[in-house]
């Protein structure tokens, strides 16, 4: 039997329809009904779950009192991406999390729809409420168009130096452009709060341009005031596996990038897929497959539903689409025919002492037309070679407190470094940097 | 950004949101604290004359929870400053000293007579504070000593302490009003004849605000006995605009300035009370609940608003309202609107068909077709324009009232053909 994959395995109006935004947005009566909700906590545990210490009871007050714009400034002024963190953030397991409302009434304020609905307010209306600080005459370069880059570009601009940031693709936005599942980041939200971010100026952005080849660290160095790297992720962790490279097997990154760029229609989608992974990644290949079409989706982790990188409300939006998830159980061996992929074999997983999962000898066969691996990115430190390079811990560019790196005019920030690889994460580690570059540039 | 400072009765403040006197302006901790989160001025609460400290009950306060949320209503039975008065005085003249741009008015009680009134200016005096604010309001506990509610009462009180504060001080007086009383205007008269600089009101309203009915008494309760208290909070903000709108509508008291007091907890609130010509709004029950950081988005949120509708400045807009404040004789009986349904909005709640036909006109009509389907449809020669369907409805913007163009000049009752005294 051959493999069975087709594009356009479903009717166009059908596959539009699945990639609806996941949550409507707030209508203005449920924003002023939900903002009525929260109990504006003193020394609020949300604030503290905010990686970009937003003052959520602050803005929610505002919406509140209708100072919706108001709401927005407070929001923007911490996480300069807090529109796209709305939509993307996983609250569940951040500020809803430990809403106090989780306790007296076991439902949170809807935070991350509230910010979203306040931000969204000030774009539809065109409002700009930053603006540059005094030419400072400094130049700054960032490495990558990514929420760290940007949002560390951002900050610098504001503060009144020059940006030049350097992005090796077609596009700026990094992941929110490229990498976040497609109905969590509809009508160009990504492109909207880019154009947004440059729009307070002092920042230019040269595409195309990459780390390694095209410039080096050292040129860098030599030409600008300082460096802020945010090249995110460069690589994607493989399996290490004979017949990995036959056709059929994606790896989940590049296939969710054609998903964002991509006309869905002319994507091809396989009768019967395989994820392996359990990471937002593969909840996010999974979910959109089955979107367009697939008619069996497994996912398949090697530990169990505890220990995935997925948030439960994560694996429960997968389940309600019809992914089936399976766990306990690692990839043993890839079937090929005609040298195309024809099944995955995987062996079950028992903890060992150690907690690491190990193989029990038993095995089940998954048939399968294609095969997403989402097991995992990591950063390839090659790019940062020169004749001095900022040293790695854990595979990963090594910061300190202020995501200054081992060299004395080198910040980073974002997925390269250590830390929750999220988008409001990077967001929070280029506006620390920005704010060290500019006490260094000020002060030495 | 718009500048939001503000001038009334020759003192100054960064912004118009003052503390009101009580609870919260007791001490130069809390005052400092309110400063740090950026009011623009306080009331100090109120001082009494030297001697035995005023002795305080054990539960204070009350509240009206209305629909799951606290505090639509707080009432006090609270008496002025218990601290001895000479902490006070040190503590206003350290923190004016500290905070030289904010306003510090010091609001005063004493017993009515020139001497007591005389002395306690003298000493306030020399805190350096910007102003002083007769306390002519609270209706409980001191009112029973001849003092607070039972001298704002009297319009002629309220005028002979006036006028001997006048003699006594150079500072501006600000004379804050009770609005336990029939016709706010005659206090108002009777401070602006005794030579008030500003007045500031509404002072809280007698109330009980519950009955604790295992106890049988009123909440608080204090021993098992309970006693009628000040009411304030966003369930009085419309008695205070009316008052404060009489007062500004009023000939003889046209031109003097107000500090607005009553219900204030956001933004719309205060330009509300801009609007109808007060100069500062002073607040209370909001800070009450939340703490002094509410400060942040009245003072964002004016801004924005001012912004929004270009007002530079406070000046801009205050007053605005008032020409269009008149008396009922003077609306326009010709003016129609009667209500429309947006049926692509109704969720078939029925509620305006229901208050319609129960208590008004019976002019939403109902029906339900064999899906189950309700439909409320208007009946356009039944509907008198009353509001009251579009007040109901819980759905934003799908009962509207629309103005119906008869072709009729503006009418008024003085005018009407069915007016006997025409």
């Amino acid at each position: 039997m051959s493999a069975d994959i087709r594009c356009a395995r479903l009717a166009p109006e059908e596959i539009r329809k699945n990639f609806s935004e996941l949550h409507a947005p707030l209508t203005e009566l449920q924003a002023i009904q939900e903002s009525a909700r929260c109990l504006f906590c003193h020394d609020a545990p949300c604030t503290e779950a905010c990686p970009t210490d937003i003052d959520i009871p602050g803005f929610i007050r505002k919406i509140s009192s209708g100072n919706v714009t108001g709401a927005a400034c407070t929001i923007l002024s911490e996480n300069i991406m807090g529109n796209t963190c709305g939509n993307v953030c996983p609250v569940e397991e951040l500020c809803e999390q430990v809403c106090v409302k989780n306790t007296s009434e076991e439902k949170p304020v809807v935070i991350g729809q509230l910010q979203r609905y306040a931000t969204d307010y000030l774009f539809e209306r065109g409002i700009q409420p930053f603006s540059r600080g005094a030419e400072s005459g400094k130049n700054i370069a960032v490495v990558g168009a990514g929420p760290a880059g940007l949002s560390c570009a951002h900050r610098l601009a504001i503060l009144g130096h020059n940006v030049t940031v350097f992005e090796s693709r077609d596009e700026p936005g990094g992941l929110n452009e490229y990498g976040l599942a497609a109905y969590k980041m509809l009508n160009d939200r990504a492109a909207r709060e880019v154009a947004f971010i440059l729009d307070v100026g002092g920042i230019n952005i040269e595409t195309g341009k990459t780390l390694g080849e095209d410039f080096d660290l050292a040129e860098l160095r030599r030409d600008y005031d300082a460096v802020f790297i945010g090249l995110g992720h460069n690589a994607v962790r493989a399996l290490g596996m004979e017949n990995e490279t036959v056709d059929g097997v994606y790896n989940a990154v590049d296939f969710i990038e054609r998903i964002r760029q991509q006309d869905l229609l002319t994507l091809p989608v396989g009768r019967r897929v395989v994820v392996i992974g359990g990471g937002n990644t593969a909840i996010d290949m999974a979910v959109q497959i089955k979107k367009l079409g697939a008619e069996s989706v497994t996912m398949v982790y090697r530990r169990g539903p505890v220990q995935m990188g997925a948030t439960e409300y994560e694996q429960q939006v997968a389940q309600t689409n019809g992914v089936l998830i399976r766990t306990h159980a690692q990839p043993h061996r890839i079937l090929t025919e005609d040298n195309h992929l024809s099944a995955v074999e995987f062996e079950y997983t028992q903890m060992d002492a150690d907690g690491q999962p190990a193989g029990t000898g038993e095995t089940f066969v998954l048939p399968a037309d294609q095969l997403f691996k989402a097991i995992g990115q990591a950063l390839d430190a090659a790019p940062l070679e020169s004749d001095e390079k900022p040293e790695l811990v854990h595979g990963r560019i090594k910061v300190d407190e202020f995501q200054h790196t081992t060299l004395p005019d080198v910040w980073a920030g974002g997925d390269c470094t250590a830390g929750k690889d999220l988008t409001v994460t990077a967001v929070q580690d280029g506006k620390i940097a920005a704010l060290s570059i500019d006490e260094y540039l000020n002060h030495g | 950004m718009a500048d939001l400072s503000c001038k009334i009765a020759g003192v100054s403040s960064p912004n118009p949101f003052w503390l009101a006197s009580a609870p919260p302006t007791d001490k130069q901790y809390n005052v400092e604290r309110a400063f740090e989160a950026g009011w623009g001025g306080v009331v100090w609460k109120t001082l009494g004359e030297d001697g035995p400290p005023i002795v305080n009950v054990s539960s204070r306060y009350g509240s009206v929870d209305f629909g799951g949320q606290r505090m639509m209503g707080l009432n006090n039975i609270e008496l002025i400053t218990d601290r001895p008065l000479q902490i006070n005085l040190d503590e206003i003249t350290a923190v004016k000293k500290a905070w030289p741009d904010r306003a510090m008015v010091v609001s005063l009680m004493v017993p009515c007579t020139e001497q007591a009134w005389k002395d306690i200016l003298k000493k306030v005096e020399q805190t350096g504070c910007d102003g002083v604010e007769l306390n002519f309001g609270c209706p409980h506990g001191m009112s029973e000593r001849g003092m607070g509610a039972a001298v704002g009462q009297v319009p002629e009180y309220i005028q002979e302490v006036t006028e001997w504060c006048k003699v006594h001080t150079d500072l501006p007086v600000f004379v804050k009003l009770t609005p336990n009383i029939t016709d706010i205007r005659r206090p108002a008269r009777a401070a602006f004849d005794g030579g008030a600089d500003a007045v500031s009101l509404i002072n809280t309203i007698n109330s009980i605000v519950s009955i604790d009915l295992d106890i049988m008494a009123p909440t608080p309760t204090v021993a098992g006995k309970g006693v009628h208290g000040g009411y304030c909070g966003p369930a009085v903000k419309p008695i205070a605009l009316s008052m404060v709108s009489e007062i500004a509508r009023d000939p003889h008291t046209r031109n003097l300035p107000i500090s607005g007091i009553g219900g204030i907890g956001d933004w719309r609130d205060a330009a509300e009370y801009i609007s109808l010509g007060c100069g500062s709004v002073q607040v209370c029950t909001a800070v009450m609940r939340y703490g002094f950081r509410i400060i942040d988005d009245l003072v964002d949120g004016l801004s924005n608003w001012m912004d929004e509708k270009g007002h530079a400045t406070l000046e801009d807009f205050r007053g605005a309202a008032i020409p269009n404040v008149t008396d009922w004789q003077y609306l326009d009986l010709n003016y129609k609107t009667i209500a429309a349904i947006d049926q692509e909005k109704c969720i078939e709640c029925g509620l305006c068909h229901i208050t319609c036909e129960d208590t008004s006109h019976q002019a939403i009509s109902a029906s339900k077709d064999a899906n189950g389907k309700r439909t409320y449809t208007v009946i356009d020669e039944e509907c008198v324009g009353c509001n009251l369907c579009y007040l109901v409805c819980p759905v934003p913007k799908c009962i509207t009232m629309n103005e119906v163009d008869n072709g009729l000049p503006y009418l008024n009752w003085t005018e009407h053909p069915n007016n006997p005294m025409k």
